[in-house]
């Protein structure tokens, strides 16, 4: 129960906390105070304070993408074990129902910009269905590694103890599988080398050109919503990180320290690197793909 | 007795098309009879299904006639069941759809060829998933190839129909030659032309291959299985709408049908037998959706859509042959559960997307996505079905077209974990990326699809004049979108009827556990329903607290002042990426105007996806052929003498040779 409560405390309210790791190690690095550590909570607060506005050529689609898109990685948090504790939904082939979900996510994200009529949005949402479609099979060669080493097909179970029984091969199996899911987490959030969130040039950008005409209360639930999409990602890395114990408030803690972890690896990566050209991002997802596929092969040759 | 009732469904379908030949073609009440008959008929034969699964009866229906020592007859197994529900579901709503769609004031020339042929093809579908013997379905098979040609060919005047309908009949028959040699085999091995289990031995013997590779040209070619697919698009597009409706979710379905039932008559199948299946299925599915991709006719690219499924279904079909080789249970059930499955979802949300496409072109007279736009404004009801079967054939939760996906996925998994051969564990290690790559692609074209043709504003002025679809086209999606629901919020309510077909199918080696004890249906179907519901309240907040919102204000456009309808993305810059990433097999033809001049007067871009089959592949072949057959009209006089001395000389031949 106490597990449960601390699931779902989590799942609300560390994804903003995310944000602003990432945004203070990228201050850090560029010699600036940055945005306080809080700063995206104020900012859903404010916009959940304020009236929307629709553009007359849209249908009910444009508000149900916001609401679907944080339903979806709601639901897929629940499915998602945090450091070794299982989730509040847990059953034999959770993991597909896992994937999907952020799939239908995407579908209404992407309806829901082309419901505007906009080009900026239409470009954005060509983009991230393309895109995701690649990095799809990376996070299904990394499940499937896991599926190989747990013989279960419940993310909780396949996640409890990945380093316990692990063999050296499996071991070089899942350092593959944690370099491709980052690559993953960060083409999915659209961070970089993938997409500048942080971009004034719509031409350019793939998640934040497909929000452009979200206002008020809809727009602090995309926000959010990527937000905990950001965490579920974040919490896969984690989950395979080696750093857990058996105990009940350090193993939490533990899981808590994972993700600030991820979150500044994150930060850090945004600071060294520059975006990349379109162009090039297929082959960077691609290569998340084949490095997934390189860790399978390792297990079932 | 249930398959009388199948039978009289059959015959009050063969029969719906009749009066109308007597009266005139405008007579409201001939046509009114024809709907009338029709959906008696699907109303019998769903009943009929539903007592094969609450009561199964084994019992025979012979037809009355006896050739080659082999009295024809059929009857009504779970096998035939779960595939003959959809067809008489669509078989009804078809007809009822059409009874709009197809009107006699409007076709004056072709309503009663349609009424007749729709109503012979859904007869003969049902009588080759009943069939007990080869010829009976054979028979079938031929009376179904001709009244779909019928069928296809209705709008004869339109550009391209002919052709498509050409190009049918030829597949068709090649499709037909390859049955007729793996009948006659079937036949000299087990001495009847009854489909009876064969003996051991013989599916590993020399004879095997070839038995194999029979079943496959011959049903595949009907099934779409790439490369045999290139007669589907072409002849989906042209048909009416409620006819492609039949085609893509039924009649392509008795490719599957005849596969899964032949190759499950041999005891003993070696591996690669289902993992050829598994690979054609693969292969049908990622090429399947990236051609769709390229598509700009709405039709076509739904029918491109039906060969991806196809693929999905052969991997969950092929899953399941790899099970009986190899005596692993587990997979039979999932494998089999979930192939069967994805053949009733696919028959349900294909044909509410294209009922979705001809409500389209019914209100605007185009199928090129690209003229469209801002409908679902317009035509919300018609919309809102589009939308659902897009999100069930993207196979995701919570509908249908997840759950047989997730079957498939699980039992693919489950390949992963033993110490199994190569061949299996490659199945599963190339099978579920290909599988996920297969969802994602669906989806990125079903937002293409959706977005382009019913969001934004209208590309031309007759998606700007476009009308809502009449009830009686609505209606039937309607009751499609409740059973694609019913069937995601509630998939443990099909266990036991998947459980009695995989009880036909399991084989010598065994029954394995129920699909419930592999796959726990409930708590999906639970989980799915609670997301629904809390999806839906957070969504009745969001309108309620953004109800005063002002809306009569313009998209945001990044600040430009002049939008226009033409700057939104449409189906070609939508898919062009990934088009770009298949190029090697897209084959994608590009024209453009290079842009030149400081100051552009004029240019032009255009591209599109041809089959690469038929015309890169087989049109330049066949255009040969037809220059050497030339030589061949020397025999051709058209004299009924000469057929007859031929026929002699023939005879002769042979008294001297045999």
């Amino acid at each position: 129960m106490l597990d449960l409560a601390f699931h779902v405390a989590l799942v609300l309210l560390l994804p903003p906390l995310l944000l602003g790791v990432i945004n203070k190690t990228k201050a850090a690095f560029a010699g600036r105070v940055g945005p306080p550590l809080l700063q995206a909570y104020w900012d859903l607060v404010r916009l959940f304070r304020k009236d929307a506005v629709l553009s007359r050529t849209t249908t009910w689609i444009f508000r149900a993408g916001p609401v679907v898109a944080i339903s979806t990685a709601l639901g897929a948090a629940l499915l998602v074990p945090l450091g070794g504790h299982a989730a509040p939904v847990a059953f034999s082939g959770d993991v597909i129902l896992f994937a999907y979900l952020l799939g239908l996510g995407r579908f209404f994200t992407a309806t829901a910009a082309l419901d505007t009529g906009s080009a900026f949005e239409g470009m954005g949402a060509a983009r991230e269905v393309s895109f995701s479609a690649l990095a799809e099979p990376a996070l299904f060669f990394g499940l499937l590694v896991l599926v190989r080493t747990s013989g279960a097909l419940s993310l909780s179970l396949m996640m409890a103890a990945p380093w316990n029984t692990a063999s050296t091969v499996a071991g070089a199996a899942l350092v593959l599988v944690v370099v491709s899911w980052f690559l993953v987490l960060l083409a999915e959030n659209s961070r970089i080398p993938f997409d500048d969130p942080n971009t004034h040039l719509e031409l350019t950008m793939i998640h934040e050109v497909m929000v452009l005409d979200h206002s008020g209360k809809a727009f602090g639930l995309v926000l959010w919503g990527a937000a905990i999409k950001l965490f579920v990602f974040a919490a896969l890395v984690a989950n395979l990180l080696p750093f857990r114990s058996d105990d009940v408030a350090l193993g939490w803690a533990a899981f808590v320290c994972s993700m600030l972890l991820v979150a500044g690896v994150v930060g850090v990566v945004e600071s060294v690197m520059a975006r990349f050209r379109l162009v090039r991002v297929p082959q960077l997802v691609v290569s998340a793909s084949l490095l997934a596929a390189l860790g399978l092969v390792l297990l079932v040759r | 007795m249930n398959v009388a009732l199948y039978a009289a469904a059959i015959a009050l379908f063969a029969l719906s098309g009749v009066p109308g030949l007597v009266a005139r073609a405008a007579s409201g009440a001939a046509h009114a009879t024809a709907t009338g008959l029709a959906a008696i008929g699907a109303l019998t034969g769903l009943v009929s299904v539903a007592v094969t699964f609450v009561a199964p009866d084994p019992g025979v229906l012979p037809l009355g006639l006896v050739i080659a020592s082999t009295p024809l007859a059929i009857r009504l197994d779970a096998l035939s069941a779960i595939f003959a529900a959809p067809l008489f579901l669509i078989g009804g709503f078809g007809a009822i759809y059409g009874s709009v769609y197809w009107t006699p004031a409007e076709r004056p020339r072709s309503v009663r060829q349609v009424r007749l042929f729709f109503g012979l093809m859904v007869a003969s579908i049902g009588t080759v998933f009943a069939a007990v013997d080869g010829i009976t379905l054979l028979f079938a098979w031929e009376i179904m190839a001709i009244a779909a040609f019928f069928l296809v060919t209705a709008d004869a005047q339109a550009k391209g129909v002919l052709a498509a309908g050409r190009v049918f009949l030829y597949a068709a028959h090649v499709c037909v030659l390859a049955l007729m040699g793996l009948f006659t085999l079937l036949a000299s091995e087990t001495g009847s032309y009854t489909l009876d289990t064969l003996a051991t031995g013989v599916a590993r013997g020399p004879m095997g291959p070839l038995f194999f590779v029979l079943t496959i040209a011959g049903f595949g070619f009907k099934a779409g299985v790439m490369p045999l697919h290139f007669w589907l698009p072409g002849a989906h597009a042209a048909a009416p709408s409620h006819v492609s409706a039949l085609m893509s979710g039924v009649l392509i379905k008795t490719g599957v049908y005849g596969i899964v039932r032949v190759l499950t008559l041999f005891p003993d199948p070696p591996l690669w037998w289902g993992g050829t299946v598994f690979a054609l299925g693969a292969i049908s599915g990622v090429l399947g959706v990236a051609f769709a991709l390229g598509q700009h006719d709405l039709k076509r690219l739904l029918a491109y859509h039906s060969i991806e499924n196809i693929g999905i279904i052969l991997m969950g079909l092929g899953l399941g042959l790899l099970g009986r080789a190899a005596g692993r249970p587990e997979w039979v059930v999932l494998g089999f559960a979930g192939g069967l499955l994805h053949v009733v979802n696919h028959g349900l949300f294909k044909s509410l997307l294209f009922f979705g496409a001809g409500a389209v072109v019914h209100a605007t007279g185009t199928r090129t996505i690209d003229r469209l736009g801002g409908l679902a404004r317009r035509m919300p009801r018609s919309a809102f079905g589009f939308l659902v079967g897009a999100i069930a054939i993207s196979g995701l939760p919570p509908l249908n077209g997840f759950v047989s996906e997730w079957l498939i996925y699980l039992g693919l998994c489950r390949t992963i974990v033993g110490e199994d051969s190569r061949l299996v564990t490659a199945a599963g290690a190339v099978g579920v990326p290909a599988l996920a790559l297969i969802g994602a692609l669906a989806l990125a074209c079903f937002v293409k699809a959706y977005g382009v043709v019913f969001l934004g504003e209208p590309r031309s002025a007759e998606a700007r004049d476009a009308h809502e679809a009449p009830s009686r086209m609505t209606a039937p999606m309607f009751v499609l979108v409740l059973l694609c629901a019913t069937i995601g919020l509630a998939p443990f309510a099909l266990a036991a009827p998947l459980d009695d077909v995989i009880r036909i199918l399991a084989g010598p080696r065994g029954v394995g556990p129920s699909v419930t004890t592999l796959a726990p249906l409930g708590t999906l179907g639970l989980v799915a329903a609670v997301f629904l519901g809390a999806t839906v309240l957070l969504w009745l907040w969001l309108r309620h607290s953004t109800r005063a919102a002002p809306r009569d204000l313009p998209t945001w456009d990044c600040g430009y002042a002049a939008p226009t309808a033409r700057m939104q993305y449409t189906a070609s810059s939508f898919a062009d990426w990934i088009v770009g990433f298949f190029h090697g097999a897209l084959r994608p033809e590009r024209h453009v105007t290079p842009l030149r001049e400081l100051f552009v007067r004029t240019a032009h871009f255009e591209d599109h996806v041809p089959d690469v089959v038929l015309d890169k592949a087989l049109g330049p072949v066949l255009a040969i052929g037809e220059r050497l057959a030339v030589w061949s009209h020397a025999l051709q006089r058209g004299h009924v003498q000469i057929y007859l001395l031929y026929i002699l000389v023939t005879l002769v031949a042979l008294l001297f040779t045999v």
